[in-house]
């Protein structure tokens, strides 16, 4: 089954309260944050605490991603070095901006990975693009390492970047999103989406998730437990789409058996594209809890 | 390990502890435990600072705990924190853990 990644909780790596409930909300990930949240003067500490959580406790199946400081940092090096030990099953790493950004963090923690005695490859990898050059390399750097799992837009940093603010349509990152999604797709990885920082604004936070689904996005990073709910309805399948996708599956295997190439539905062919649609959005469907019987698949 | 200054690490936000380590030449470790589980969990919470003490190898220091419901991991890396700290080492040694 496909590995749902509609939400990532973020989580500030120095909150012990939010560190120890982070999953309770189910969303599809979790994201503990050791950059721009933790302070200069607590990095030290925040590591020790996420370093302990995650040997010690049970996030009961939920996957935990720890966003780690750039290498650029005095912090980079020793997160990396706890991280590896502590074994969530992805670092996040920030702002990069070419594919040299990705292998560099790769080699360090394969050698860490050695060291320790562990299995190399074992821990996961993904990458925020928060700046133009980034936007630029979005491909080289999605298919930096095998490691690699997702890209993700940061927008804060970007649209600073870029001369401009976030506004409430989002034109001013559209170019970053549609090619930080075609990237992921041509690198068969997952695209993911920025955080929407308003959390009162309910109405501008779903259109805004309706949007990044059209683009193609799997999902996207969520500050408050309050935005989980909202993106995973969204990012489940209306039951007239299961309906078409579940016709269309029916369609193929009466063609099949009646050796026909073509395949129709309604009247109306049915190709390729169509058909991969429908697989998706039982794949999809299922992936979200909704039962869909196997014999229909 | 040896403490040569005091370090403090923790907030006094629900679910964490905010612990202080300082000086206590000779005298062995001395911990002031204040806790609003301490009836119920004071003897448990020890035992976490006394082992982490042990781990760190640390023979002498005074250890002033706040806590506010910390789970257990939780004291372990606040005690860390501020024992490096207090030892004035800023990298931990990870290759060891």
């Amino acid at each position: 089954m496909e590995k749902l990644r509609r939400t990532m909780l973020y989580v500030p790596g120095n909150n012990a309260g939010m560190v120890k409930d982070a999953h309770i909300y189910r969303s599809d990930s979790v994201m503990f944050d050791l950059e721009d949240s933790v302070s200069i003067n607590e990095k030290d500490s925040a590591r020790l605490l996420i370093f302990n959580a995650l040997r010690t406790l049970d996030y009961e199946g939920i996957e935990t991603v720890v966003r780690i400081n750039g290498l650029d940092t005095p912090f980079g090096l020793d997160d990396i070095k706890a991280m590896v030990r502590a074994r969530p099953d992805i670092i996040r790493i920030p702002k990069a901006d070419s594919a040299d950004d990705i292998k560099e963090v790769e080699a360090i923690i394969e050698a860490e990975e050695k060291l320790a005695g562990l299995e190399s490859g074992s821990i996961k990898l993904m990458a925020a693009i928060e700046g133009p050059l980034g936007v630029i390399n979005a491909y080289s750097i999605a298919t930096a390492s095998k490691r690699l799992v997702g890209i993700a837009l940061g927008a804060e940093d970007y649209v600073t970047n870029m001369k401009t603010k976030r506004y409430a349509d989002g034109m001013e990152i559209l170019f970053a999103r549609s090619q930080i999604v075609t990237a992921a797709r041509a690198a068969g990885i997952y695209a993911l989406d920025t955080v929407y920082s308003d959390i009162n604004n309910e109405e501008g936070f779903i259109n805004e998730v309706k949007l990044i689904k059209q683009l193609g996005f799997d999902g996207k990073s969520v500050i408050s437990p309050r935005q989980i709910t909202p993106v995973h309805r969204i990012y489940t399948p209306e039951q007239k789409e299961i309906d078409f996708a579940l016709r269309v599956i029916e369609a193929i295997h009466e063609a099949e058996e009646h050796g026909s190439g073509v395949i129709s539905l309604d009247g109306k062919m049915v190709d390729k594209p169509i058909v991969d649609r429908a697989e998706r959005v039982l794949a999809m469907a299922k992936a979200s809890g909704i039962m869909v019987h196997e014999d229909d698949i | 390990m040896r403490v040569v200054k005091t370090g403090i690490a923790g907030t006094l936000e629900s679910s964490d502890v905010m612990i202080t380590v300082s000086e206590n030449t000779s005298k062995g470790i001395e911990i002031e435990l204040q806790s609003i589980v301490e009836k119920q969990f004071g003897k448990q919470i020890r035992r976490v600072i006394n082992e982490k003490m042990e781990e760190l190898g640390i023979k002498d220091a005074t250890i002033s705990v706040n806590d506010k419901g910390a789970l257990d991991c939780t004291i372990g890396a606040r005690l860390e924190a501020a024992s490096y700290r207090a030892a004035g080492i800023s990298h931990v040694r990870w290759e060891e853990k």
